[in-house]
């Protein structure tokens, strides 16, 4: 071993180091963003350590997708809305599984093709360096197209529907067999260099095939789900990469992702009481009709806005409850000046946020965060439950199927069992929301019947801001 | 070679242990922004794609490597910029 490659060896093994601890630091609060700050370093690290073992090439190539790349990456995380945070997550995350599928195929076109070299890939390249490198191709070409087609549901660039393709399970495990078919072929059996590159490129073409028609029969409210389990397979992807290239560094980073996003995966779907076996079957979480199920509420009573603010003033704690609808209609902002207003009047307010709030785990932290909520307001589910029978007011602000006590008392409910905001046991509940459309779970919400809740009907930024400017005046 | 690969299967399983053990437990406030700082570092393959385009030809490998380059770099570039932007928020006011 030359002194460079020790060297090398020891910056690589620093960059792993680093990425654990970063990876650590990022699970806690306190040290997260010194957490992220870390695993930067380290990327840098890796890639200062892989310029020094290549030694000097011409840059040219590299420096010119590094310029581009850079610029576009930059751009974008500096000009995205926080709201739209879950599809700028889906679509990083295709790039990262693209650019794993395409060092796959470069690493073949540089060994293989271009070398000129004769026999299977398995004999040129050594058989395990083969075998992972047509797995880079298969898992990153999935992660990309995946990722896309979740990307197109979170925007709303593609219906967030299922869409299900009759025989979409017999299709999925045609394409699979397919596809681990063309990767043996292509390691052992392709005589020649015309066949095995014909191969990539159609094993290539059948990955991204397959992450189509695994993503779209899942339904536009399970994409977090989606997307967090794409993120996991990335790091697969990376760490394949890390095998075709025989780099222990890039081993251990993917392998960490993965097993991360496995992890957040489980999290998420416990949160939102789903398998994951159902989440990837589909079929489920498409955006319910509009007007589903409204019939079937009985003694609804609805209230004004100044009746609102004179339950609200004489109120001595106030818990609000965000939801989706609090993301689309925008108005955070309008939410921190009224809790502001109440507080400012002696009223103890605090925001409880479900595990799932938002459009992905965390995402309504993140929106309140923004619209400068201080953290020590942001109450977990746990810590609201505890405190809800002794809280005056409830505000529900565009969420729906977690407050729904059906969860708790109804046990042939669909979403029985999933853990809710207790909402129904405070002393008095106002719900903000358009209409009596279902939530995403497509069911009838218990508590808008509930003697002590009354609905306000609008827009929640419209009510808010009415709310506020009634405040104002007393 | 199949020494290599074997020590690469090591270094794969433990690393997957690390990164449960690591991720576990951690508050649903930090799930977005752990998703997509755990997003940046799978840009990691950037490592691969650099040593694709390393000659000055024009090149089938040296195209996609570019290429590979390109979209890992939007991926660690834009991954790690856009979680401190959000982990700053969750900072600044206290």
């Amino acid at each position: 071993m030359s002194a460079a490659s020790t060297v090398v060896a020891v910056v690589y093994l620093l960059s792993a180091c680093l990425f654990i601890v970063g990876l650590k630091q990022m699970a806690r609060i306190r040290t997260a963003r010194r957490g992220n700050f870390i695993s930067a370093v380290a990327m840098a690290l890796a890639v200062a350590g892989t310029l020094v073992e290549m030694g000097f090439v011409d840059y040219r190539w590299i420096l010119g997708g590094v310029v581009v790349g850079s610029a576009v990456g930059a751009l974008a995380a500096i000009r995205v809305p926080m709201t739209a945070m879950p599809e700028m997550v889906a679509l990083l995350n295709g790039a990262g599984g693209a650019a794993s599928a395409l060092v796959g195929v470069a690493f073949f076109y540089t060994h293989v093709i271009e070398a000129g070299r004769a026999g299977t890939v398995a004999e040129v390249v050594g058989s395990a360096s083969a075998l992972t490198l047509f797995l880079s191709v298969l898992v990153g070409a999935v992660t990309a197209s995946g990722s896309l087609v979740a990307f197109a549901k979170l925007s709303g660039r593609m219906k967030g529907a299922p869409i299900l393709l009759p025989g979409r399970h017999a299709l999925n495990v045609v394409l699979v067999v397919a596809t681990i078919a063309m990767g043996i072929a292509f390691t052992w059996m392709a005589p020649g260099m015309g066949a095995a590159l014909g191969l990539i490129w159609a094993l290539f073409a059948a990955s991204l095939i397959l992450g189509v028609t695994l993503v779209i029969p899942i339904g536009g409210a399970d994409m977090p789900v989606v997307v967090s389990l794409l993120n996991s397979y990335s790091g697969v992807a990376a760490s394949m990469t890390g095998f075709v290239i025989g780099n222990n560094m890039l081993i251990i980073a993917g392998a960490m992702v993965g097993a991360a996003g496995l992890i957040l995966t489980q999290i998420m779907c416990k949160a939102m009481n789903r398998s994951l076996a159902s989440v990837i079957l589909g079929g489920f979480g498409g955006e319910v009709s509009a007007e589903a199920g409204a019939s079937e509420y009985q003694n609804v009573r609805s209230a004004g806005v100044e009746e609102a603010v004179m339950v609200l003033e004489a109120a001595r704690n106030v818990v609000i409850v965000p939801g989706y609808g609090l993301a689309v209609a925008q108005a955070q902002h309008a939410v921190r000046e009224l809790a502001d207003l109440l507080a400012r009047r002696g009223v103890h307010v605090a925001y409880a946020i479900h595990p799932v709030a938002g459009r992905m785990p965390g995402h309504m932290n993140v929106l309140l965060a923004e619209a400068d909520v201080p953290y020590e307001q942001l109450w977990d589910m746990d810590r609201t439950n505890s405190e809800i029978r002794s809280t005056d007011v409830v505000l529900v602000l565009g969420a729906n199927d977690v407050v729904n006590p059906a969860a708790q008392n109804t046990p042939n409910s669909p979403i029985y069992g999933m853990p809710i905001i207790e909402a129904h046991q405070a002393r008095h509940v106002f719900v903000i929301k358009r209409s009596l459309a279902s939530g995403y779970a497509g069911i009838k919400n218990d508590l808008f019947e509930l003697p002590n809740t009354n609905m306000i009907f609008g827009d929640a930024k419209k009510v808010l801001q009415d709310l506020v400017a009634e405040l104002k005046q007393l | 070679m199949m020494g290599m690969l074997l020590v690469g299967i090591y270094v794969f399983v433990l690393a997957i242990f690390v990164g449960f053990e690591v991720i576990n437990k951690v508050p649903s406030t930090l799930h977005t922004p752990l998703m997509s700082g755990a997003n940046a570092i799978s840009g990691i393959t950037i490592v691969g794609a650099l040593q694709a385009a390393a000659t000055a030809d024009v090149t089938m490998s040296n195209l996609l490597g570019a290429f590979a380059i390109a979209l890992a770099t939007i991926n660690v570039v834009g991954g790690y910029l856009v979680t401190d932007r959000m982990l700053r928020m969750f900072g600044e006011k206290r």
